[in-house]
């Protein structure tokens, strides 16, 4: 194997011409849409329990832990191209998981149960992607999207036959998650909570989505035969973000079942899982706000219809969704955010770019 | 010890046998043209050679490896590298990160999470995309490259991955005259470090570029030897003109 680079020896001129940054100012005068969405989101996000009344904050903290829900599946769609059609398999499972640890065993320090969530959630990927992404060869879209499905529908089949997990009504009246000795029932308090460990997880996201991997994930969705010829392991690629998804997936599970104070079947099976399908498409998936976008959108609007045309919600809010996929396939997010900036880039840094400019 | 050895190979799909015990020898910094009529088997050999597809029968060795049933991946680990027939370019990622992705492919997870072959990269990056005359569109979507700069593009990626065998499947497919001539000179430094398969239509292209011609017809060897040789070679000949 060859150890200088390349092996080609390029003639001088070559070699300092790429050490100068002049090709790097190409981007500087290009504008940032998404830094400023971004920002604006979280400002609205921090002043609006101080506006709102407070069952409606109470309502908006349950859409922020389906937003962190809809991050999970953005992440394996939208990024890797994994169509997991069993997404609510792990928000489920960890719902159930700390229902169960909360009844029979009395914890609900926050300490113990979202780091419990997160791990089934991860763990439960790591099975589901054993069986379903770790081939000698890659599996089809079909496949895993099939697998993850009758994964879902399973577990939720399951629930709903098992005494243990309380049958068809789940388990219902669990107490507040504690910090401390301070509970934290539902309300501002709790809202802040779930919007804190939203922005992690989203800054966390996108620090690797934006990294060298997220260059590898974004060659894995554009073509993953191709990349399987540069050497890349496509199937342990898929493999450790589905786990990290299955992880969210989890955190947002654990997080919902204390902020409910109940778990039914639903939350396992396809209802769920299509449910964040539809977020994520609806927003634009690939890119992390579209996920936060689309649930938002989604869940204020079936909010405000179902109280405004009480009997044909359903209806408007589907012709809605059709619309949008018809004519904006990529997403809302499209109408604000060009493919450039959808995609990114991965090359220079920013320093870089800042010196570059002239 | 020749660099890759491929002996026997058959592929049959179905009814249809493409490939009908072919063979290739192709020795360290050796350029070897394989030519052909069109279903020849010329598309399919390669195939075989880089992995994607696994032959009915035959042995492919690659440095005194046995990598027939090896899988794409574990081939480009040993130094193989394919430049597919369709241009296969991640058409929305900048030309950059094109080149990168295929730089860092041997880079740890861990590194890749926090981004530490990055800077180590960058040179690299760009000497390639100099090389390839494609320095000034570096940070434009590959979409926007005119179809020839799309090939070097992907010629570069696929030695970007650091072959000791770069497998071209007609390079200069769709090319101008102009264009046809510079991807010559880029590949002739290739040399240096890299043997080279190629299949290619233009033979004015081919007897520029290589040291060794094998010619496919339905499947199997017709005549191998050096480029002066084949181009005497009455069968050879023969083929050519019945097919002209």
């Amino acid at each position: 194997m060859s150890s200088t680079g390349t092996g080609i020896q390029p003639p001088p001129q070559v070699i300092e011409a790429a050490r100068s940054p002049v090709m790097a100012s190409a981007f500087a005068a290009r504008t940032k849409v998404l830094p400023i969405l971004e920002l604006a989101l979280l400002i609205a996000a921090s002043i609006a329990p101080l506006v709102l009344r407070d069952y409606i904050t109470v309502y908006a903290t349950r859409v922020l832990i389906l937003c962190l829900f809809a991050l999970s599946f953005d992440l394996v769609w939208g990024y890797a191209g994994i169509l997991s059609l069993g997404q609510s398999l792990f928000f489920g499972m960890a719902g159930y998981a700390v229902a169960l640890l909360s009844r029979d065993f009395g914890v609900e320090s926050i300490f113990a149960v979202l780091p419990a969530g997160s791990l089934i959630g991860l763990v439960a990927a790591l099975l589901l992607a054993g069986s379903l992404l770790l081939g000698r060869h890659p599996s089809s879209v079909v496949f895993v999207s099939l697998g993850t499905m009758t994964g879902a529908y399973a577990a939720d089949r399951l629930a709903r036959g098992s005494h243990y997990l309380g049958g068809q009504n789940g388990i219902p009246s669990i107490p507040p998650m504690t910090i401390g000795s301070h509970e934290m029932s539902e309300g501002p308090g709790f809202y802040y909570l779930v919007l804190a460990i939203l922005v992690l997880i989203y800054l966390m996201s996108r620090f690797l989505l934006r990294s060298q991997f997220g260059l590898a994930l974004a060659g894995l969705r554009e073509n993953e035969q191709r990349i399987a010829f540069f050497g890349y392991k496509v199937q342990h690629l898929k493999a450790i973000i589905f786990a990290i998804s299955g992880a969210i997936a989890g955190t947002a599970g654990s997080l919902y079942a204390f902020h409910e104070g109940f778990v039914w079947t639903n939350m396992l099976g396809v209802v769920m899982s299509t449910q964040v399908v539809l977020y994520v498409l609806f927003g634009g998936s690939g890119t992390l706000i579209g996920a936060v976008i689309g649930t938002a959108i989604v869940e204020g609007l079936s909010f405000w219809l179902s109280d405004n045309y009480r009997d044909i919600w359903p209806i408007i809010l589907g012709v809605l969704l059709l619309l949008v996929i018809m004519f904006r396939p990529l997403g809302l997010i499209s109408l604000v955010l060009g493919e450039r900036e959808r995609v990114g880039h991965f090359g220079p840094g920013v320093k870089e770019k800042r010196n570059a400019a002239p | 010890m020749p660099l890759l050895e491929a002996v026997d190979i058959s592929k049959v799909f179905g009814k249809l046998t493409a490939l009908d015990g072919a063979a290739l020898t192709v020795g360290e910094k050796e350029f070897h043209g394989l030519i052909g009529p069109n279903g020849s088997g010329k598309s399919t050999l390669m195939k075989c050679l880089a992995g994607a597809l696994v032959p009915t029968r035959g042995k492919v060795t690659f440095i005194n490896t046995d990598v027939t049933s090896l899988t794409p991946p574990e081939r480009a680990r040993a130094g193989m590298s394919l430049k597919f027939q369709i241009t296969a370019v991640l058409p929305t990622l900048t030309l950059y990160d094109n080149i990168l992705l295929a730089l860092q492919a041997r880079s740890s997870l861990l590194d890749l999470a926090f981004s530490r072959s990055r800077g180590r990269l960058h040179e690299e990056v760009m000497t390639m995309l100099l090389q390839f005359r494609l320095a000034d569109r570096a940070f434009d979507a590959a979409a926007t490259l005119s179809h020839g700069q799309q090939q070097w593009l992907e010629i570069a990626m696929a030695l970007a991955c650091r072959p000791r065998l770069l497998l071209l499947d007609e390079p200069t497919g769709g090319m101008s005259l102009e264009e046809r001539r510079v991807t010559g000179e880029l590949l002739q430094p290739i040399k240096q470090h890299c043997s080279l398969v190629i299949v290619e239509h233009d033979l004015d292209f081919i007897r520029d570029i290589c040291d060794r011609l094998t010619v496919l017809d339905q499947g199997k060897v017709l005549a191998s030897g050096t480029v002066a040789e084949i181009q005497v070679n009455r069968s050879v000949q023969e083929i050519y003109l019945r097919r002209a």
